[in-house]
């Protein structure tokens, strides 16, 4: 398998890509100029309780070619917002694009009118208009902002968002650096998602060749070669099908630059410095390093962990990462993050002098999806094949051998969520039973024996030696935030049909589902289970997700990764009223139906549904 | 991409819908295909044949309007009592409803085209998809006129030998039913049609190809085309092109 070096890449990729944004272009500053006007932010940092963006268009140039982008206050990404908790933010946001717009406040708890998804919180903003958002601030941490219309995400509405806590910050730093990763493509993104529909496979580069197979027939033999190959040639899936969208029409940016803009930040040896590593991406899932430099997380989505020191770590689609290094050194470092299929990566320099960088890393071959990623369980390497259910309706042949573990983090078994108009809620002895809805043209696999995953660092990541940081290393800081006894469970299965690229909850696309309903302050355990071989951000808007990582403790996240063939649970405080989005982060499968409205209503008092939560004082 | 008419028709769909669907999709998402499989000069015996196998889509995930045309037109004939011009078309038009994850069941109409002959219209049932180890699969019952039959059955694989270069072996039989005397078919196995072909992917969606082309005809077909002068069997080389949008 040939290691794909930087400078093999296409030459488009690395041409140009300099000061992103129509300000710095018009102004004609150099890079290192740019970076002093703006404080080595790559964006300007806009503070206080009001703020006025305007959404437009302006034409950027990224690969060497003039291409039309969507901008915040003529920037990509838009500027860094920077808040107080405790305070009232007033957001004037003018959309001057030709279509309706909107900005969704990430990660952000608030009333449901000011979340900014079309069609749920308000009518979005129409062309002219200017829509004010208006809010308390009630958390800390680093968030991100972006637009919730069409496909605006894609081509720019981004930025980041910074609120400072209330009481002391209890991590005292010397620099305080936001680093907002993302995807770039000259494409329209519409053309981008209208090609998936027609050819699935149309980015992946990374295609099973004839000689691959001859390849296995002399180290793995022919007979195993054969075996291997006929379970992924009887079920139709690609084992290299590892990102839908890829770096041969993305090129990857550090706050907005191109790998060869090399964005820079510049450091004094022996600072303490906080980098609030933010995945913007429309699809990309980024594996981050700093070769040479530890780094210590101390926040994830916002909100606080307990330190942990790692060397790499995985950071899906709308996650944020906080960490604290400390280069003592007189040297530069690069800031690496490759896409986890290997196609492309954003990098940066971490430097005490602008004049110095240091080596970029290859990227690793890309990685082979295996029996884990089948959904056959990390746990069950056994060449036995017969346990996949792809095609036949195998109701009977669950594998009930993780039935033991199911409860092992959690205590007492829940009831099942039971809602006779919600065809996603049949009741189920098993969280891994598969709905009827998962039997149809729109779902092409369904795992048998999906696995708690937590501490597996995930695909292209296992055989790293170092330390690789994953959900099962975190906890929030100061114990679990909220009550670990859930009121009821509901089962969401993720689905999908790569070739057909449809995408769903439980086989049903956003189109035909039914508002999940939660009861105004229930706990609920949402368990994901994922039955497809790709990785999926689930984000629930407006209320936390309390991942349980084990042992009683939880992961207080906005955004929750869930590895191909992973089953995983969180708890959700349902404690704000209102119609909330809740949906794969992934811009084109989010488009193709795996969303879901989750609405938060009144319990009934004298219905089946009295088991509202204990803290449901008004409810 | 969107055509007036059909955002017309979303637009009214969407103010008669009462709950406003989350903006993602303004509109059902409705796709189109055009892919020309084949598109190519064949070094016939007749002289040089174009030869084209294309089909189109139109709709949503589950249910397509499907439209597929297939011919041979000589170009250049290599003796002079022969004019040049379309030898045959097909042409089908069905409704195409997916029904299981790799397979879709296609109910339609198929229309033939000869110069000299009557021309045939066919009802069409059939299945499309991909069959484990990723054959393309096209099966087609054509029900006729005075009460002909066709069975048709397609396969055809994409043997990637680099990221670009693919290796494309197909095979075609066609069985009919009962005796078609005006075009001197005769039933059973009629005719075995099959070609290789090594295209190169300019980009996905472009790539020109060469190859063989191999067609004999079987069983009483096979004697009524000797019995005309006939050749019943013919090998040619080809060259063309591969593109979709």
């Amino acid at each position: 398998m040939k290691t794909a070096h930087p400078f093999s890449l296409p030459r488009r990729r690395f041409v140009q890509g300099l000061a992103l944004g129509a300000t710095g272009l018009g102004l004609g500053l150099t890079p290192a100029q740019l970076l002093a006007r703006q404080g080595h932010t790559g964006a300007p940092t806009l503070t206080g309780d009001t703020f006025h963006l305007t959404l437009g268009g302006a034409d950027v140039n990224i690969t060497g070619k003039t291409r039309p982008a969507t901008t915040i206050n003529g920037i990509v990404p838009g500027p860094t917002l920077r808040w107080r908790e405790g305070d009232t933010v007033t957001l004037k946001v003018t959309n001057l694009l030709p279509e309706t717009s909107s900005i969704h406040w990430h990660g952000l708890l608030l009333p449901f009118e000011m979340d900014g998804v079309p069609g749920l919180s308000f009518d979005g903003i129409k062309p002219g208009e200017t829509f004010t958002y208006r809010f308390p601030v009630k958390q800390s941490g680093t968030y991100w902002y972006h637009s919730h219309s069409g496909f605006q995400e894609q081509t720019g509405l981004y930025g980041s968002i910074i609120i400072d806590p209330k009481t002391p910050e209890p991590h005292a730093v010397d620099r305080d650096q936001v680093i907002v990763l993302s995807d770039w493509s000259d494409e329209d993104p519409k053309h981008i998602f209208a090609t998936l529909k027609k050819l699935s496979h149309y980015y992946n580069f990374n295609e099973r060749t004839v000689f691959d197979t001859l390849r296995d027939f002399r180290h793995k033999g022919v007979i195993q070669t054969l075996k291997d190959r006929h379970m992924w040639n009887t079920m139709r899936m690609s084992d290299r099908d590892l990102s839908d969208v890829t770096g041969y029409t993305y090129t990857y940016l550090m706050n907005g630059q191109s790998p060869n803009g090399n964005w820079t930040c510049q450091f004094n040896p022996g600072e303490r410095i906080r980098l609030r590593f933010i995945n913007a991406s429309a699809m990309t899932f980024f594996d981050i390093r700093i070769p040479g430099l530890d780094m210590t997380v101390i926040e994830m989505d916002g909100q606080p962990v307990k330190p942990v020191p790692f060397h790499e770590v995985r950071l899906g689609v709308a996650e944020t990462l906080d960490v604290i290094v400390e280069p003592k050194a007189d040297q530069a470092y690069t800031l690496f993050a490759q896409s986890i299929d290997r196609s492309g990566f954003a990098r940066g320099t971490l430097t005490p002098n602008p004049s110095m960088s240091a080596p970029v890393p290859d990227m690793d071959p890309p990685p082979l999806l295996g029996h884990t990623e089948m959904g056959m369980s990390a746990m069950q390497h056994s060449d036995n094949h017969e346990g996949m259910d792809h095609g036949q309706m195998n109701h009977g042949q669950m594998n009930h051998d993780m039935a033991g573990m199911e409860h092992s983090d959690h205590g007492n078994a829940v009831p099942f969520a039971v809602d006779p108009n919600n065809p996603d809620l049949p009741p189920r002895d098993n969280a891994t039973d598969h709905a009827d809805s998962e039997y149809g043209p729109g779902v092409d696999m369904r795992a048998m024996a999906p696995g708690e995953m937590l501490a597996d660092p995930g695909i292209g990541l296992r055989d790293r030696d170092w330390k690789v940081l994953t959900y099962a290393d975190m906890e929030t800081a100061g114990g679990p935030p909220d009550s670990l006894h859930p009121d009821r469970e509901i089962v969401l299965h993720l689905t999908g049909n790569m070739s057909r690229y449809m995408w769903s909850f439980n086989g049903i696309p956003f189109a035909d589902a039914v508002p999940l309903e939660l009861y105004h302050n229930e706990r609920v355990r949402i368990t994901l289970v994922n039955d497809t071989m790709m990785t999926h951000p689930i984000h629930l808007h407006g209320l936390w997700s309390d991942l349980e990582v084990g042992d009683g403790k939880l992961l207080r996240k906005h955004t929750v990764t869930v590895k191909p063939g992973e089953k995983l649970s969180y708890l959700v405080r349902a404690d704000t009223l209102g119609r909330w989005a809740y949906h794969c982060h992934l811009l084109y499968h989010m488009d193709a139906g795996m969303f879901r409205e989750v609405r938060v209503v009144k319990a009934q008092v004298d219905g089946d549904h009295s088991h509202h939560g204990a803290h449901g004082e008004d409810a | 991409m969107m055509k007036t008419p059909t955002f017309l028709l979303s637009a009214l769909t969407a103010m008669i819908v009462a709950t406003p669907a989350w903006s993602m999709s303004e509109h059902p998402p409705r796709f189109s295909k055009v892919l020309v499989d084949q598109l190519e000069l064949r070094d016939s015996d007749e002289g040089t044949v174009l030869g084209w196998d294309a089909s189109a889509w139109y709709g949503g995930d589950l249910n397509k309007l499907y439209l597929s045309t297939e011919g041979e037109r000589l170009m250049d004939p290599e003796h002079s009592d022969e004019d040049a011009g379309t030898e045959s078309a097909q042409t089908r038009l069905a409704w195409s409803h997916a029904f299981a994850p790799y397979w879709d069941w296609q109910l339609g109409w198929r229309r033939d085209w000869q110069p000299d002959d009557p021309n045939r219209d066919w009802a069409s049932l059939g299945i499309q998809g991909l069959a484990p180890y990723w054959f393309e699969v096209d099966g087609q019952l054509f029900l006729g006129e005075d009460g002909l039959s066709e069975l048709r059955l397609e396969a055809e694989y994409e043997l990637m030998l680099t990221q670009r270069l693919a290796l494309v072996p197909e095979v075609e039989a066609s069985f009919y039913g009962k005796d078609d005397d005006e075009l001197g078919i005769g039933d059973g196995l009629v005719a075995i049609e099959s070609g290789l072909r090594l295209r190169y992917e300019i980009r996905r969606e472009l790539a020109p190809y060469i190859g063989v082309h191999w067609e004999k005809q079987y069983g009483d077909t096979a004697d009524r085309t000797r019995a005309a002068g006939g050749d019943p069997e013919e090998a040619s080389l080809v060259a063309g092109i591969y593109f979709w949008f």
